[in-house]
């Protein structure tokens, strides 16, 4: 068995790093690094299908929207309590996985990332239609719902500590797939999925759970990131951008490895951080985003992570 | 060696990136902070309304600044803003900053309802007034906000003026077709103005959205053909009002009112050349609506700010065109916040905002005056003027035919007339 | 009866013009088997191109389109080898996320310059009757150039040499080469011509309908829809699926609310995928 560190140094840079707004009792850190880890949580799930399954989910997105509105519903509706309310959220993304998966996964490659884009875009566009939703306005919170957390300062600290936990959630479960029997089937789907059917992985159940799984999580970030911004619409529910967003976070940090993702997704949040608040660059950032990716697929695929476990073997206890 | 120096130029970049926290100083500026939406699909209204706001910025600065009371000093207005890629990911992340970093006086929103939804909240929870500008939804007027004022007319009196037009010149005009797009802001007007036309006698004959970024009406329109509508009222934005209102000429429609949002009032509509003679819209202000001091006299309204003629002429200058509503909405949000501050002699927020609860007087932009209760913040004194494109010497220029009183030219009826 | 026929008459002439924006799009990814995410931004930036062609220099569309067609062939063979050629054998996500890096510098830069303020050219052709309904005429135009076009490539793909050589390539690149042909050459030729094509659809659409950088997302959107509607790799199959997608929307507006149709477009898409993912009407 090889000696595996990563989480050692990984959980405690993550613990750390959410401290940080704790510690100083400063909120404009606290909103940074709620970003910064709703974006790992986001890179870290979709790394579960794509960079250990190999499958390429385009739409991704739409899951951390069906979550969003799943849970957002029953707190407005019904005043359900977040904690309960994301829970069902990501449930109800995991089970629409659980029923697309049925269907979609039969493709593969490129095909399937086109299926995944018209998924997402069916939906956000059923949403838009459907009233009781919202449709396009979409639904507003009443001020008075963050009285039950104890004052909107109170639930949006509130909302911090949760996403800290289930990102934390999200590498631990990261980590522990990887290294199960279940990962070794995944990585043998991704490398070649018939040789895996040959060899006896259940490859059809095998990816309907790492889908499912990976649905799960950002149905959870999205309700706790709707909660705080107080209102929900199609657009930012089901944005298609923020599905390439991810994808590039995974390919910057090394898809399919443990660290990779968040390191792809802390770098991403801050480069973009940096240059939108820059007068220089704010109106460059997306090219430069292209340009970066570029420069990744064509010579460093493995990404960030993937180029150092390259180059310095030694490291790979470390870095997995 | 190598790998050492590499992994702490990453952790050096991440942590210099989070910033220095700045040191206070003695209080010498009004800011005012707020996002833009640089990037995205709201870039272009955004900026117009940062022109205005900007004119009223150099307009106060000119003066010396606001004059602060509690202070005995004038203080000039700074800003501070940030692109907000008109996303809801960063917003409330930028106002915090605006608010404990930058330290932010006064807010403005950003740009579109849900977007200014979510910066209420911030502002909220740090009592800071935020003047809503662009953002016309009632909605977030009744969600509890108790910092947030409305400057623009709300979505719920957005198109009800369509409807009383149509009825003031055609009372046997009956049959209404809406139609909107899949926005927040197009489905709260085209909601609004089609519970207006059940109340008000009108027969809804069509009640339909269309899905963002649509550039072929040409099926749509056939079905709104067959129900032989005699009003055509909706729309979402420019692009798609511009195209639909050419659309609807290209197919020689028989509709005797047109009245569209925002698309008509945005003068680069007239490069649609005869499609666009005769489309009516609603605005929340042009540059020939005649609000002036004497219609505060008329009304027993103190009068505030520049004239029209004022604000049209310096805004050409500066920025090389006619300023449109976005740009007058952005000015006017300046010269809120200026009175607001001269009336309660402080920057303090609770101050001010009695001073806005009280505020009720007349600019070039109209009246202003906001909602308490149920609806706190919302705007109740401004009304919606109508604008419709008429030829004036082989031009197509922009008249104010509505309301009766702050017209500047008859308006001309029915729109299939230009077919003849 | 009436509005049958206007919606099955715009239904083909829009249709013409969604297949045009999609035969670009089918021979890159019937020819390299590369779906092109670049496609969009390729299709907004011939909008901007006939744009300012037609205010700058007063050039119509219909006639810049040659030249749009030009540069864009060129702009296309270039982006070939700084965006496929490394990648091309390699796993398709590599090929997918070159692409879209590609979409995002254009579409990037594009913003930066060009804002996203909308752009319109109106030519003034104004429109005709015929048989109680008015079509613009720079529609029809466009429709006719649309038919041009697919058979111009058809007759390029199949019987010029060229144009064999590229379907050569396509089919078994090693046997090609071993025929003499420059492969690497021939892919860029061919990924050349889809951009050319998409700038081109975007030259004409710009003619007909107003736009922004942005505009293009939404025909790329579409002519994936259309491409599996109408078959990989062969051009009809690009109008066919543009005709067939052009029909549904108009003839669905008739009946149902019009917001639900991208909803349905989407469904369409995904079950193509899932039955027959090489189109409904395939080549091979």
């Amino acid at each position: 068995m090889k000696k595996r560190y990563t989480l050692f140094w990984l959980i405690p840079l993550i613990v750390g790093i959410s401290l940080i707004p704790v510690v100083t009792n400063s909120v404009i850190y606290r909103e940074t690094v709620f970003l910064i880890l709703m974006y790992i949580t986001l890179a870290v799930s979709l790394n579960i299908i794509l960079g250990y399954t190999g499958y390429v989910s385009f739409g991704h997105i739409v899951f951390y929207g069906i979550g969003g509105y799943t849970s957002f519903y029953l707190m407005y509706k019904w005043g359900i309590h977040l904690i309960i309310a994301m829970i069902i959220g990501g449930i109800v993304s995991a089970l629409v996985a659980l029923i697309v998966g049925e269907a979609v996964l039969k493709l593969r490659g490129a095909i399937f990332a086109i299926a995944t884009i018209g998924i997402n875009e069916a939906i956000k566009s059923l949403v838009t239609n459907l009233p009781f939703l919202g449709g396009a306005t979409g639904m507003f919170f009443n001020f008075k719902i963050y009285k039950t957390y104890g004052g909107a300062s109170k639930a949006i600290w509130f909302a911090y500590y949760l996403m800290v936990i289930v990102t934390i959630v999200t590498l631990i479960a990261s980590y522990l797939i990887k290294n199960s029997k279940f990962g070794y089937g995944l990585f043998a789907i991704r490398e070649d999925e018939d040789a895996a059917t040959v060899l006896g992985v259940n490859t059809k159940r095998f990816k309907s759970i790492a889908y499912a799984v990976s649905a799960f999580f950002p149905g959870l970030v999205g309700a706790i990131f709707f909660f705080k911004a107080g209102n929900i619409e199609p657009e930012d529910a089901f944005h298609l951008v923020k599905s390439i967003e991810m994808i590039f976070m995974v390919m910057l940090g090394g898809f399919g490895t443990l660290s990779g993702p968040p390191i792809g997704a802390l770098l991403y949040e801050r480069l973009k951080g940096v240059l939108l608040v820059n007068p220089l660059f704010k109106n460059l950032h997306m090219a430069i985003a292209g340009f970066v990716l570029l420069i990744i697929i064509l010579f460093a695929p493995g990404g960030i992570v993937g180029s150092l476990r390259n180059k310095f073997k030694k490291l790979r206890g470390l870095l997995e | 060696m190598k790998r050492g120096i590499f992994i702490w130029v990453i952790l050096g970049f991440f942590f210099l990136s989070f910033g220095f926290t700045q040191v206070g100083f003695a209080k010498n500026k009004i800011i005012i902070g707020f996002t833009v939406s640089q990037t995205g699909k709201l870039n272009a209204e955004s900026k117009e309304q940062f022109n205005g706001l900007s004119l009223w910025k150099s307009y106060v600065n000119k003066q010396g600044g606001i004059y602060v009371k509690e202070l005995h000093k004038r203080l000039p207005v700074e800003f501070k803003y940030y692109d907000d890629e008109s996303s809801k990911d960063r917003v409330q992340q930028l106002y915090v900053r605006l608010i404990t970093q930058d330290h932010a006086d006064f807010l403005i929103s950003p740009y579109s309802s849900g977007l200014t939804a979510s910066a209420a909240i911030i502002a909220e929870q740090y009592e800071k007034i935020m003047l809503a500008i662009g953002a016309a939804s009632d909605s977030i007027f009744s969600k509890g906000y108790t910092h947030t004022f409305q400057i623009y007319t709300p979505a719920s009196r957005y198109l009800t003026g369509a409807l009383d037009l149509l009825k003031a010149q055609d009372p046997g005009a009956k049959k209404v077709a809406i139609i909107f797009e899949q926005s927040n802001f197009a489905k709260a007007v085209a909601t609004a103005a089609k519970n207006y036309a059940e109340k008000h006698g009108f027969k809804l004959v069509l009640f339909e959205s269309y899905a963002k970024g649509t550039t072929d009406f040409t099926s749509f329109l056939n079905k709104i053909a067959e129900k032989k509508p005699d009003a055509v009222i909706g729309g979402g934005h420019f692009s798609d009002g511009e195209t639909f209102a050419k659309q609807l000429f290209e197919q020689k429609m028989r509709i005797k009112l047109v009245s569209l949002l925002v698309a008509p009032a945005v003068p680069k509509f007239a490069e649609i050349g005869k499609a666009a003679l005769y489309v009516t819209a609603p605005s929340q202000w042009e540059p020939k609506a005649q609000f002036t001091q004497n219609t505060a006299k008329k009304l027993g309204l103190p009068w505030f700010g520049v004239s029209a003629n004022w604000f049209v002429k310096n805004y050409s200058k500066l920025y090389g065109e006619t300023p449109g509503y976005h740009a007058a909405g952005g000015f006017v949000a300046g010269l809120v916040i200026q009175k607001a501050i001269e009336d309660a002699g402080s920057l303090k927020s609770n101050k001010v905002k009695k001073a806005l609860e009280a505020m009720d007087l007349m600019t070039f932009y109209g009246r202003i005056k906001f909602d308490k209760g149920k609806y706190y913040g919302r705007q109740l004194g401004h009304e919606m003027v109508y604008l419709q494109w008429q030829n004036k010497g082989g031009k197509l220029v922009k008249q104010v035919i509505w309301p009766k009183g702050a017209e500047s030219a008859k308006f001309i009826y029915p729109y299939y007339k230009k077919f003849k | 009866m009436e509005g049958w026929l206007a919606a099955i008459i715009n239904g083909i002439l829009l249709g013409l013009v969604y297949g045009l924006a999609a035969i670009g799009l089918n021979l890159i990814w019937g020819v390299m088997n590369v779906i092109n995410l670049s496609h969009g931004a390729f299709i907004a930036l011939g909008m901007f191109c006939a744009y300012f062609l037609f205010h700058l220099a007063g050039i119509n569309p219909f006639f810049a389109m040659i030249l749009i067609l030009i540069i864009g062939i060129l702009l296309g063979m270039i982006s070939y080898f700084i965006v496929l050629h490394r990648v091309l054998d390699a796993p398709e996500l590599s090929t997918l996320l070159s692409t879209y890096s590609l979409s995002l510098i254009i579409i990037g830069l594009g913003t930066f310059i060009f804002t996203t303020n909308p752009r319109a050219i109106d030519i003034g052709l104004g429109s005709i009757k015929i048989l109680g309904i008015y079509l613009p005429i720079s529609k029809i135009l466009t429709g006719l150039f649309s038919v041009l076009f697919t058979l111009l490539l058809y007759v390029f793909l199949y019987k010029t040499w060229t144009g064999k050589a590229i379907r050569a390539v396509s089919i078994n690149r090693s046997a090609a080469e071993f025929m003499g042909v420059n492969s690497t050459f021939i892919l860029s030729l061919s990924f050349g011509i889809g951009i050319g094509l998409a700038m081109v659809a975007g030259c004409l659409i710009a003619a007909i309908f107003p736009f922004t950088i942005l505009s293009g997302a939404v025909y790329e959107l579409k002519s994936f829809v259309i491409c599996v509607l109408g078959g990989l790799g062969s051009p009809i199959g690009a109008l066919i699926g543009g005709l067939i997608l052009g029909l549904l929307e108009n003839l669905f507006a008739l009946k149902i609310p019009v917001g639900y149709i991208p909803f349905i477009e989407f469904v369409i898409l995904v079950i193509i995928l899932l039955v027959k993912p090489t189109g409904l009407i395939t080549k091979r």
